[in-house]
C-alpha cells in the first residue's frame, strides 16, 4: 500500500496487554494466574497428532527445550507488547542474542555494529563470533555515514542498543532503519534499557528486537532470561543474502521458511533451529517469574524514569560531578532525538563522571548504602558500579575511551525507592569523595618524613 | 515455488509435498489482501498426507504476477486454468477456500459442477457486503483498511494476544501480511467481495464443509449458515472463541474439521 508504514493494529493497550497478554484463565483449572508447567515434556494424543506437532501442521508442545506453556504466555506477551509477530525466550540476555544473530548469518558473514554496546555483547561480537567467521565493524552509533561506510558485501545485518551503554547515545532509529533498509539489511536492536514501555524499535523501524528480561521486564533482580522479538517486517527473500530463510533448509526437510511462513520466517527458524540445536531455553519457572514483572512493568517505569529525572537533576548540580549523561537532560548532546524517540522518558540507567577519577569512583561507590554495588541494571532497588573496573575491565584503554568511558565514571541503574532516600545517599557518597580529596591534599603537602 | 500459466508467474506452496503423479489435488485460496501463507500448517498436514497441495497466491497478491482483478468470476476463470495446468494425474480434486477465497470456490462449483469433489468454505458469506467505512479506506490506499480488517478478523483471545502456535501473535502476523500487498490490491478484492451475487447460480451440488467463527465480524455465523443452507449437500462446523481467522486462531481444530471431511 501506498501508506505501507507497519503500525500497530487497533489492538488492546499497553497497560492491559502487560497484564493479560498471552494468558486467558487455564480452561481446566480456571487458573487466575499463569500455571507453571514444570513438564520437559507433553503426550502426544496419537501418532498422527504426534507427526503433526513435528512437521509444523499442528499448535502445541512436544518439549520445553522447544517450547513450554509457561513460556509461550511470556512470548506471546513479548510479541503483543513489542508489537512482533512472535518471539522466542532464551536462557539469557546473550542467548536471545546469539539466536538472534546466528539464526540469519553464517561464516563469512559480517556485522556492522554500533560501538557503544553492553561490554558481554562487545565481547561476544569481537571475540568469540569470529572464532566462528562472523565478524563485525564498530561504529560510533551517532555517526549514521560510518554506518553506511562500514558495510561490505557480506554484511547481513546491523545492529545497536537504543541507549548506548555506558554512554547513553540514543541511537536513531528511524534514521538508521532507512539506511539498513536501502542496503536490503535488516535492523536489529537491543532495548533491555528502555522496555517496550518506553520504545518500541518495531514501531520505530527495526525488524527485530532483544531484551536481557532479567532488567527492567523482570524488575525484582531475581532471575536471568532473554527474548527475542520478530517484527515480522523485512523481505527476507528481497535478495539473496539469507540462504537460511529463502533457501531450502536440510535440516527440516527442505524447508523454505520464508515461501510457506512468510512474516514469521525469521522466528519460525530460530525456534525450529536455534532453540532445537543450541538449546539455550528458558525455565518455565523463570518465564513465570518474569511475567510477575511484566504486569507491573508499565507502574513501575513510570516510577523508574520519575526518580532518575530527580536524580540526574540533583547530580548535574554538584559540584564534584564533571558531567552526567542522561538523554533526558538538555545537556546531553541527543536530548532532542530523545525527546522524539523516547517521549515517556529516557530509561533510569545513567552514568556521570566524578572530576577526581578512578579513585573518587571507586571512594563514592564504597560509600554508598542504599545504592547496591553490583553488576546488573533494572532492579527495582537503586544498583551502582563503576564500568571501567567492572563490565568493561576486558575492553582495552582505546576501546574504552571511544565508547566514552571515563576513570571516574559511574553508572546508576535508578531504582523506585523514595528520590529523597537515594538523593541523600549520593550525598553521602560525595561527602566522602569530599573528604578523600582533603586527606589526600594535605597528606600531598606534609613534608616526606613527617609522611614516614 | 512458481508455475508460469499464460505468461504469468503464479506462486503457491506445495507444504513441502513430493506427490505422487495421480496423487489427489487440493486447492488452497487465501482472502483479500493476504497470501498462501495463511494455509502453511493446513498445507504441510496435506503434503504429509500424500496430496498435491496448491495453496496459491491470488493474481497481484504475494509473489504472482499481477493485476489483482477485481470480480470473483474472473477470479475463478483464472483459478480454473490453475486447476487445468497443475493438477497432474489427480482423479479427485478439493478446494479449500478463506473469506474472499470461498466465494472464487463458490463461482468454479456453480460454473463447472463436475471439476471439484469437494469444497471447504472458511468464513463465508454470500452475498459478502463491505462496510463502506472500510472500502472507502481500502480505495484511498489508507492504512486504516488494514488496521480495521485485521482487528475485526480476530476473535477475542487474538486480540488479547493469545495464540495456540506457541509464541506467535495472530494479530501482528495478520498486520505484517496486510501490509506486504501493493497498492489498490485490498480496493481490488473488497470490490470482488461487494459485487459477488449467487442469482445467476444454479444450485451446488458439491459436498461443503462450512466452517464458521462464534466471534468472526467479517463473516458473521449466520452467514455461513445462510450458505450452507443454499447448498444441496453441506455441513456446518461452529468453532467457539474464533474470529475470521481461523486457520490460525484455532489451527488443531480447523484440521481436525477439514482431515474429517476431506480424507473420508
Amino acid at each position: 500500500m501506498t501508506d505501507s508504514k507497519h503500525r500497530s493494529p487497533q489492538g488492546m493497550g499497553f497497560d492491559t496487554l502487560s497484564l493479560h497478554a498471552g494468558q486467558v484463565p487455564d480452561p481446566t483449572t480456571g487458573a487466575r494466574a499463569t500455571p507453571i508447567y514444570q513438564s520437559a515434556a507433553f503426550v502426544f494424543p496419537d501418532s498422527d497428532a504426534a507427526a503433526g506437532l513435528f512437521n509444523i501442521e499442528r499448535a502445541g508442545h512436544v518439549y520445553s527445550r522447544l517450547s513450554n506453556p509457561t513460556n509461550a504466555v511470556l512470548e506471546e506477551r513479548m510479541a503483543a507488547l513489542d508489537h512482533g509477530v512472535g518471539s522466542v525466550v532464551t536462557a539469557s540476555g546473550q542467548a536471545a542474542l546469539h539466536l538472534a544473530i546466528t539464526t540469519i548469518l553464517s561464516a563469512g558473514d559480517h556485522i556492522v555494529s554500533s560501538r557503544s554496546v553492553y561490554g558481554g555483547t562487545h565481547n561476544l561480537l569481537e571475540y568469540t563470533l569470529s572464532r566462528f567467521g562472523i565478524s563485525t565493524t564498530f561504529v560510533d552509533p551517532r555517526d549514521m555515514r560510518a554506518f553506511a561506510d562500514a558495510i561490505q558485501p557480506n554484511t547481513k545485518l546491523i545492529f545497536g542498543e537504543v541507549l548506548g551503554n555506558p554512554g547513553l547515545e540514543v541511537l536513531d532509529i528511524p534514521t538508521l532503519s532507512e539506511l539498513a533498509h536501502a542496503h536490503h539489511l535488516p535492523l536489529l536492536i537491543d532495548a533491555t534499557f528502555v522496555t517496550p514501555y518506553l520504545c518500541q524499535p518495531i514501531e520505530l523501524g527495526a525488524d527485530l528486537v532483544v531484551h536481557s528480561a532479567t532488567k527492567f521486564l523482570s524488575g525484582h533482580g531475581v532471575v536471568v532470561g532473554g527474548v527475542v522479538v520478530d517484527g515480522g517486517t523485512f523481505d527476507w527473500q528481497s535478495s539473496d543474502k539469507f540462504p537460511t530463510l529463502s533457501e531450502p533448509y536440510v535440516g527440516f526437510h527442505d524447508l523454505v521458511f520464508a515461501d510457506e511462513f512468510g512474516p514469521a520466517a525469521f522466528i519460525t527458524r530460530a525456534r525450529k533451529e536455534g532453540i532445537r540445536d543450541f538449546g539455550a531455553c528458558m525455565a518455565p519457572m523463570t518465564a513465570f517469574q518474569i511475567l510477575q514483572g511484566l504486569e507491573t512493568l508499565p507502574l513501575r517505569m513510570q516510577k523508574h524514569v520519575a526518580n532518575a529525572m530527580e536524580v540526574a537533576k540533583y547530580l548535574e548540580q554538584q559540584e564534584l560531578v564533571a558531567s552526567v549523561s542522561y538523554p533526558g537532560l538538555p545537556s546531553h548532546p541527543d536530548y532532542e532525538l530523545a525527546q522524539t524517540m523516547l517521549p515517556k522518558g529516557c530509561g533510569a540507567v545513567f552514568s556521570f563522571e566524578l572530576k577526581d577519577g578512578r579513585e573518587a569512583g571507586r571512594v563514592f561507590i564504597e560509600s554508598l548504602n542504599v545504592f547496591s554495588h553490583l553488576a546488573n541494571v533494572g532492579d527495582a532497588k537503586s544498583l551502582v558500579i563503576h564500568p571501567a573496573s567492572t563490565t568493561h575491565h576486558r575492553v582495552d584503554e582505546a576501546s574504552l575511551k571511544a565508547s566514552g568511558i571515563g576513570p571516574g565514571l559511574v553508572r546508576l541503574s535508578v531504582g523506585l525507592e523514595d528520590a529523597k532516600d537515594l538523593i541523600n545517599d549520593l550525598k553521602g557518597g560525595l561527602r566522602a569523595v569530599e573528604k578523600f580529596n582533603k586527606q589526600r591534599a594535605s597528606q600531598a603537602a606534609k613534608p616526606l618524613e613527617a609522611v614516614s | 515455488m512458481k508455475v508460469e500459466i499464460h505468461g504469468k508467474s503464479v506462486a503457491y506452496s506445495s507444504g513441502s509435498g513430493h506427490p505422487e503423479h495421480n496423487a489427489p489435488a487440493i486447492y488452497f485460496l487465501h482472502g483479500a489482501g493476504m497470501d498462501h501463507t495463511v494455509w502453511v500448517m493446513q498445507a504441510r498436514y496435506f503434503a504429509r498426507h500424500g496430496y498435491r497441495v496448491m495453496a496459491l497466491d491470488l493474481p497481484g497478491h504475494g509473489k504472482s504476477d499481477g493485476p489483482a482483478l477485481d470480480n470473483v468470476d474472473a477470479l475463478a476463470d483464472w483459478f480454473y486454468g490453475v486447476i487445468g495446468a497443475t493438477r497432474s494425474g489427480a482423479d479427485s480434486v478439493t478446494l479449500v477456500g478463506h473469506s474472499m477465497g470461498t466465494l472464487v470456490c463458490l463461482s468454479l462449483a456453480a460454473r463447472y459442477p463436475d471439476l471439484a469433489d469437494k469444497l471447504v468454505l472458511l468464513g463465508t458469506s454470500a452475498p459478502m457486503p463491505v462496510a463502506d467505512v472500510l472500502l472507502n479506506a481500502a480505495q484511498d490506499n489508507d492504512h486504516a483498511a488494514i488496521d480495521m480488517a485485521n482487528t475485526w478478523s480476530h476473535g477475542q483471545r487474538s486480540l488479547l494476544g493469545a495464540s495456540d502456535n506457541p509464541g506467535t501473535s495472530n494479530l501482528h502476523m495478520g498486520e505484517r501480511l496486510l501490509e506486504r500487498m501493493g497498492d489498490d490490491v485490498y480496493f481490488k478484492d473488497f470490490s470482488a467481495c461487494n459485487g459477488f451475487s449467487t442469482e445467476h447460480y444454479d444450485a451446488i451440488h458439491t459436498p461443503t464443509l462450512i466452517i464458521t467463527g462464534d466471534q468472526d465480524k467479517m463473516t458473521p455465523p449466520r452467514a455461513g449458515t445462510a450458505v450452507a443452507d443454499m447448498l444441496m449437500n453441506s455441513r456446518l462446523m461452529h468453532l467457539q472463541g474464533c474470529g475470521h481467522l481461523m486457520m490460525s486462531e484455532q489451527p488443531n481444530q480447523v484440521l481436525d474439521a477439514m482431515s474429517a471431511f476431506v480424507l473420508t
